[in-house]
């Protein structure tokens, strides 16, 4: 009988559940929209970063800046006044590294075939042609210097949301594919009408992408050489049409001209520009081949990734470079650290399970801030992947754990990094006149109790969004909302796909959080991968995995659409396109959560 | 370049059998392990000494200061202080040297998507954490030439290293030897025994003679290269003013030291036709091929290897795992030694390398090699090849302390490298080895376990195969 009861309530509970959560995700648009541009949050401690904390304090803010900070400061009339008591105010967090706001991430245009290119190696310059068919540093493979992310920039990608919610307030969001994927912008996690009220500094850093071997022939460059020599001829070439260029304006008479070229033009741009380079290297090894690298490039550069960084912080402190470090530690089941800064990773090792090279890497990554710290070196941290802003938080609270000071933690997430992007004189801390953008938290921010309360992002308010964990296992878990609006990827699938003729099959055990981000594992015959990144935007997903081979990473991009219980859609290993189909075994009944019932 | 899935399988089947101590060691270790030895002076003493160039020294000692030979004979004293090993019953020979070895490279052997990759340079990539390095000092190898594949006629740039486990990427670097260049002539880089990746297009070039055209158009660019930059800087030296420099390539930067003189080719062939053919293309770009790399026909031709002056580098005996393996025999190495060529025995492969003693002992079956001719085709021979005989490849005063120590004669099959030593320190110690083993079979336990309560409810994803897995990188590599 009493079971018979609970049958009959637990759709409603479902249902309630269900109607809770959408509430919740609508509470996270800013808290009215026609607040008023002043408030007054008083009695709270504030954590200026800056100069000393401030036990009880007030801060004013006026139309997005901060007007005045201190234990006596007066409260205009009219503003709004916020009553801080037991609460604590951070300067809003800097993420270093990540491609929130740009939208899911798209799946490299170079797939199939390409545009254009002209064959033979004519056309330099000209369009970027597939990856696959690229026949040498002429070709300008993956290469687009010229796309911005200020450009890119998508105000309705529900991770800024999320990333918001978790004290997040500013990024440098970079595009990710390719060898020279664009030009990072430093971007405020905002709303509005236009993406472009977002941006703070539209041109703040050249990241670089080295893929470590991809296939040793699938296009120039595919092999980890080809790709580091393909980068550096690249800077020569930026350089010499410079130099070129001008020589020829000054004397054009009886001379060849040179050969427009738009990467040339764009690269050299920056390089005059002085904008920081971004050249990764995350093993000990990418390290030092990062170390002796860059500096012969003529650039300022900055190190990214530096996850075995605890193996030569001396080393790093002599280069005088900053280091932005990947935040998304190793974990078990992962080839390494994934995304840009990552790629260097170590796979397992074989029948024996992981290496104790790979285990004391898992184990002493965390322990790289510390080390770097105490060696002087500035180093900032970037998100690269990790799944939710809560874990960035952790995993920092892993490296305060071993050892890493928690105020040179926080300096790290706030003005340290504002300093580095060279946004220093507008954002990173709790000072008259600098852009509004704070954290208010019931705790200390790096303790794992501690939840967000308010964000203030250019002066605007926003209420924290409930904590999303992300799931511990890959079962199927009931009563989820999904996305607003949107069809959930939940549970365990099998993708289907044919290699030259053969068919193969992948389980993918995906979860979908309510901001669309889906986590989760997939496997094959080789092996167990995480999801490095994936979203789910209506019923059209996106996922990305690193998958370790032949002692390589290959990255793999999948886009498709969800429609039921199947899937459908292409995955592009760096320039090849493969369509796959994939089903969802026993999603009728038994093995989904309720939460497929109760969905629209 | 072997590429027979069966003979590859077997040969890890018997990696795993024979080496499976060192292996398991090996797959252990983490961040290597800085070589032993603080002192400066160490005696070996009391050992059968192979010189290799001044015969064999009964119950000889060794004395090595700061990493260079300093004295060796019947009569020598210990120094106070020294670090002194007794070798009674053991034999010590000049350290291996392995003239085509594909250890120790990161992210893909080969850049195999154009003909000529010169681009491409193996000193970038080199990787002082691959175990493989370790798995070699085990075999007694000290020294490597570090080459690409053979997917395309011109390869890229190869480097020499020292096999010193524990230092970082310039720290292996043989100091001193010159770079070098990797050709391949043959069935590889024709692709012929490759699938084509669907929608890409096909690569050029598809025949031998397509081959000799890729080299041939490399050094042509090359020579009209050097001609800009010579004009260009004579120009710039007598005093003209807004010269547009030429732009520097990168591919083009190694074929012009190439015809300089400043950097070897060390190319993979087969086949006596083309084998003749790369030595003309040579000649017509007054270049010098420094040595032919498996070079499996060279017995056919071996009259005009010796009058060119290349060295040949070639495999004990194998054959027939392709079309243009067909003619090999095991003799090759023995002719082309009677005919004058100079030449050495190579692993292509980091199992193979574990054992070079015993390949080069099969020239004494296959051909009648002495024993010290077997020997000199993995110690002084290669360094010939690689013109690094003044400092390696003879146990000579004045010459860099690297041997490696063997528990019987070096060409029996029961030899097994107890100590090997590169620059006077000690690299790889078997007693120390398996002594270490439990230490880091415990730490390994431990972190598994402080690792365990934070994935436990993952389902123990695993991480797919890595530096250590076995037979990891064997279908690419393409040797």
């Amino acid at each position: 009988m009493q079971s018979r009861g609970v049958r009959r309530i637990l759709p409603a509970l479902a249902v309630a559940a269900c109607a809770i959560f959408v509430f919740a995700i609508y509470s996270t648009r800013h808290v009215r929209a026609d607040e008023p541009p002043y408030f007054a949050i008083k009695g709270a401690r504030i954590v200026p970063v800056s100069g000393p904390p401030i036990a009880n304090g007030t801060i004013v803010i006026s139309k997005g800046v901060i007007q005045s900070v201190g234990a006596n400061v007066s409260i205009p009339p009219e503003a709004r006044v916020i009553d801080g008591t037991g609460l604590t105010i951070y300067p809003g967090l800097i993420d270093a590294g990540t491609d929130v706001g740009l939208g899911a991430p798209v799946v490299a245009a170079a797939a199939a075939g390409g545009r254009g290119g002209g064959g033979g190696g004519g056309g330099r310059g000209a369009a970027t042609p597939g990856l696959l068919n690229s026949r040498g540093p002429e070709d300008r493979p993956a290469t687009t210097p010229w796309d911005f992310a200020a450009d890119m920039l998508k105000s309705d990608d529900a991770r800024i949301a999320t990333w918001r919610g978790g004290g997040f307030t500013t990024a440098l969001v970079m595009p990710r594919n390719g060898f020279f994927p664009g030009q990072g912008a430093v971007v405020d996690f905002g709303e509005g009408d236009r993406a472009e009220g977002m941006v703070v500094k539209p041109v703040a850093a050249l990241p670089i992408n080295l893929n470590g071997g991809r296939g040793e022939y699938q296009g120039f460059p595919s092999a980890l050489m080809g790709d580091l020599s393909y980068v550096r001829q690249v800077f020569i070439d930026a350089q010499w049409y410079q130099q070129a260029q001008s020589a020829y304006d000054a004397n054009p008479k009886g001379n060849q001209r040179p050969m427009y070229d738009r990467t040339d033009v764009v690269v050299a741009q920056a390089i005059g520009n002085k904008e920081l380079v971004l050249w990764p290297g995350n093993t000990e090894v990418d390290i030092e081949r990062a170390l002796k690298m860059a500096p012969t490039l003529g650039v300022r550069w900055a190190l990214t990734g530096a996850q075995e960084g605890y193996a030569i912080p001396d080393a790093i402190a002599a280069a005088k470079v900053p280091v932005f470090i990947n935040i998304n530690w190793p974990a078990a089941g992962q080839g390494g650290g994934g995304g840009r800064g990552g790629g260097g990773g170590f796979g397992g090792g074989g029948d024996q399970g992981d290496t104790l090279r790979t285990l004391r890497f898992r184990d002493r990554a965390p322990s790289t801030p510390a080390k770097l710290n105490a060696a002087g070196v500035k180093f900032v941290f970037m998100s690269e992947g990790t799944g939710t802003p809560k874990d960035v938080l952790r995993n920092v609270a892993k490296s305060i754990a071993a050892g890493l000071p928690a105020d040179a933690a926080l300096r790290a997430l706030t003005l340290g990094a504002a300093e580095i992007l060279g946004v220093s004189d507008r954002i990173g801390s709790i000072e008259p006149g600098k852009i509004a953008n704070l954290v208010v938290t019931d705790g200390d921010i790096f303790a794992d109790a501690t939840n967000v309360k308010w964000i203030f992002v250019d002066g605007k308010m926003y209420a924290a969004p409930p904590v999303v964990e992300a799931p511990a296992g890959g079962g199927g878990r009931g009563g989820r909302g999904g996305a607003p609006g949107g069809a959930d990827i939940t549970g365990t699938w099998t993708l289907t796909y044919s290699v030259q003729g053969a068919t193969q099959e992948s389980t993918a055990a995906l979860t979908m959080g309510a901001d669309g981000n889906i986590t989760g594992t997939m496997s094959s015959q080789m092996g167990t991968v995480q999801i490095t990144r994936g979203h789910m935007n209506g019923n059209q997903f996106t996922l990305s995995i690193s998958v370790p081979a032949n002692g390589q990473t290959l990255d793999i991009d999948m886009s498709g659409t969800l429609n039921g219980n199947t899937l459908s859609g292409s995955m592009n290993v760096m320039g090849q396109s493969l369509d796959f189909t994939g089903r969802r075994p026993g999603s009728n009944g038994d093995e989904a959560g309720s939460g497929y019932e109760v969905r629209q | 370049v072997k590429i027979f899935t069966n003979n590859i399988k077997n040969k890890l089947i018997l990696c795993g059998v024979v080496a499976s101590l060192a292996i398991a060691a090996v797959c252990l270790s983490s961040r290597p392990s800085q070589a032993q030895g603080g002192s400066n002076v160490m005696l070996i003493k009391n050992a059968t000494i192979l010189t290799i160039t001044k015969g064999t020294i009964q119950h000889g000692s060794i004395l090595v200061r700061n990493g260079k030979i300093a004295e060796v004979g019947a009569n020598v004293a210990a120094p106070a202080g020294a670090n002194v090993i007794d070798a009674t019953g053991l034999f010590v020979m000049p350290g291996i040297i392995d003239c085509h070895s594909h250890i120790a490279i990161e992210g893909g052997v080969n850049e195999g998507s154009v003909s000529d990759s010169s681009m491409a340079n193996i000193a970038d990539v080199l990787n002082p954490a691959d175990p493989d390095i370790y798995r070699d000092l085990a075999g007694g190898v000290t020294v490597a030439n570090v080459l690409h594949g053979s997917a395309n006629a011109i390869g890229g740039q190869t480097i020499v290293i020292k096999l010193r486990w524990g230092a970082n990427a310039d720290g292996l670097v043989f100091q001193g030897a010159l770079p070098g260049i990797k050709f391949a002539l043959g069935e590889n880089p024709k692709r012929s025994n490759n699938p084509n990746i669907p929608g890409q297009v096909r690569r050029y070039p598809e025949s031998r003679l397509g081959v000799e055209d890729v080299i041939r158009q490399s050094f042509t660019e090359a020579v009209a290269y050097k001609k800009e930059w010579d004009d260009y800087n004579s120009a710039k030296s007598a005093g003209k003013t807004n010269l547009i420099p030429p732009r520097r390539d990168l591919r083009l930067d190694p074929l012009v030291e190439v015809l300089e003189g400043k950097r070897y080719v060390h190319s993979h062939c087969y086949r006596a036709d083309e084998i003749l053919m790369l030595l003309r293309v040579s000649d017509e770009f007054h270049f010098k091929v420094r040595t032919l790399q498996h070079v499996l026909e060279g017995y056919k031709v071996a009259k005009e290897l010796a009058a060119y002056g290349v060295g040949a580098s070639t495999f004990s005996d194998w054959w027939s795992y392709k079309q243009e393996a067909w003619d090999a025999i095991p003799y090759n190495a023995a002719i082309m030694t009677q005919k004058g060529v100079i030449v050495s025995i190579n692993s292509d492969d980091a199992e193979e390398a574990q054992h070079l003693n015993q390949e080069a002992a099969k020239t004494i079956k296959y051909g009648g090699m002495t024993p010290e001719q077997a020997i000199k085709m993995v110690t002084i021979n290669p360094a010939i090849q690689l013109g690094i005989d003044k400092q390696v490849g003879s146990i000579e005063v004045g010459k860099d302390a690297d041997f490696v120590i063997y528990n019987h004669d070096p060409l029996s099959v029961y030899a097994v490298p107890q100590k090997t030593i590169i620059d006077g320190k000690i690299y790889f110690d078997r007693d120390k080895d398996i002594a270490g083993r439990a230490d880091l079979a415990k730490e390994k336990q431990t972190l598994m376990d402080k690792e365990r309560p934070a994935t436990g409810g993952r389902g123990g994803g695993r991480g797919g195969r890595g530096p250590g897995g076995e037979g990891s990188s064997i279908q690419d590599q393409e040797k």
